[in-house]
């Protein structure tokens, strides 16, 4: 008997089972990867924190181990999801703040590197889906991600005074945005300014802490 | 029937030259254009659409005899995203950096005209060894056009091929400067335009 492959209960029957079977298959695959991808995006998260410190070329296992070597502690806001690495590089305590926001087609991240001082020693910055050329520089041009380095983050009163502009007024501030992608500079100025706010008195009650603690290794290891 | 047979042959070669998909029949610009803007990408992404023509193309063939008519498009997109998800999870575990680079093209395979072109015109009348050698054909059909691309874009817009730098440092000194147009997808229709022109010209034989 041959079946008739356009009854309805025939049809009914084999979506059903196809969609089984695919759905098994694509569980399995996902389960079978996940150690993997986790691996990868956790490398990439450890690789754009040392991009901010200026430690950029390093291959998988050095980028690890130069992670483990350079962050001490990690600290996560459990409001909003912000987190904050105490790092140590070249003797000084350089603090990463992770930064969220949105750009001109989809959302925009970065991390910043902040010195004992309160200026910026490093920045780097990723997103989805900027234009190719135009906003994507936030991400691809590393001589743009150096401008910041140097600039002052707070004024005495606690506010972010460092900025992305059209034309720049006072440099120990403010620095150039992206040429020809000034909706996507807008972007970046508006996370720094949200992504710092919040941040100002932990790295400032961070930086009396240095102070006071000239021996900053057993803060660590309380 | 002999695995390659004169039949089997043109099976392969026909997408290459006569049905090729994007240069004859005009299929698959969309991702064309948003891949190729360096070649390591366009390379990954002509070889995923590869490996998913030929083996949704496979499955298709096995099971076309039992496929419900009515549900038929149904069944080949299920057959085809689920390999598409396999792809990209498979690119997300062992090349992480391109696959962020090919963010959601990777998924939007499943949306390539390509596919489900050849499961419609082909693998739903051909055995399993045919429509293997169909799909690999227009995949790699497919891929060459993203490597030529790919290729020419990189070159002039970043002076690198697969990221090593080719344009030496002294041009740069004299003044050359690299075409920033490159990098944007309406070059890579341009491009793809040429190339169309190039084929029709010299290569493309009347049947």
């Amino acid at each position: 008997m041959k079946l008739n492959t356009n009854s309805n209960a025939y049809i009914i029957i084999y979506s059903a089972i196809l969609v089984v079977i695919v759905a098994f298959l694509l569980a399995f695959v996902y389960q079978a990867l996940k150690p993997m991808q986790d691996a990868n995006v956790a490398l990439d998260v450890k690789k754009q924190i040392l991009y901010s410190l200026n430690i950029r070329n390093l291959d998988g296992a050095e980028a690890e181990a130069k992670y483990a070597e350079v962050v001490k502690t990690e600290k996560e806001d459990e409001n909003n999801g912000q987190k904050a690495y105490e790092c140590q590089i070249d003797g000084k305590n350089v603090t990463v703040v992770s930064l969220k926001g949105m750009g001109l087609w989809g959302g925009i991240s970065g991390y910043l590197a902040i010195d004992e001082e309160g200026k910026v020693y490093g920045a780097y910055f990723n997103h989805e889906g900027e234009t190719a050329g135009l906003g994507a520089e936030i991400k691809d041009s590393q001589a743009w991600q150096e401008k910041f380095i140097g600039k002052k983050i707070w004024d005495e009163n606690g506010n972010v005074v460092l900025s992305v502009v059209k034309k720049v007024e006072d440099p120990a501030t403010q620095v150039d945005c992206v040429t020809g992608a000034t909706l996507t500079s807008n972007g970046v100025d508006a996370m720094l300014k949200d992504g710092l706010k919040g941040f100002q008195t932990y790295a400032i009650g961070r930086m009396l802490e240095t102070v006071a603690n000239t021996d900053s290794t057993k803060v660590v290891e309380e | 029937m002999a695995l390659f047979s004169k039949q089997n042959k043109e099976v392969f070669t026909n997408p290459l030259n006569v049905d090729h998909p994007i240069l004859g029949q005009v299929l698959g610009i969309c991702s064309a254009l948003a891949v190729t803007s360096q070649l390591k990408p366009a390379i990954v992404m002509g070889l995923a659409v590869t490996v998913i023509t030929a083996f949704s193309n496979v499955i298709i063939s096995i099971i076309r005899n039992t496929i419900p008519n009515r549900i038929r498009i149904v069944v080949q997109l299920v057959v085809v995203a689920a390999l598409v998800t396999i792809v990209s999870q498979i690119l997300k575990a062992f090349a992480y950096d391109v696959s962020v680079q090919l963010s959601v093209y990777v998924g939007l395979i499943i949306t390539n005209c390509i596919l489900m072109g050849r499961l419609e015109a082909f693998a739903m009348q051909n055995k399993p060894w045919p429509s293997f050698l169909d799909g690999v054909g227009n995949g790699l059909g497919y891929a060459m056009i993203l490597v030529i691309v790919g290729a020419v874009r990189e070159l002039l817009g970043r002076g690198s091929l697969l990221g090593f730098q080719i344009v030496p440092d002294a041009c740069y000194d004299f003044g050359y400067v690299n075409n920033g147009m490159m990098t944007m997808p309406a070059m890579a229709l341009i491009l793809v335009g040429c190339v169309i022109w190039v084929h029709r010209a010299y290569f493309y034989k009347e049947k």
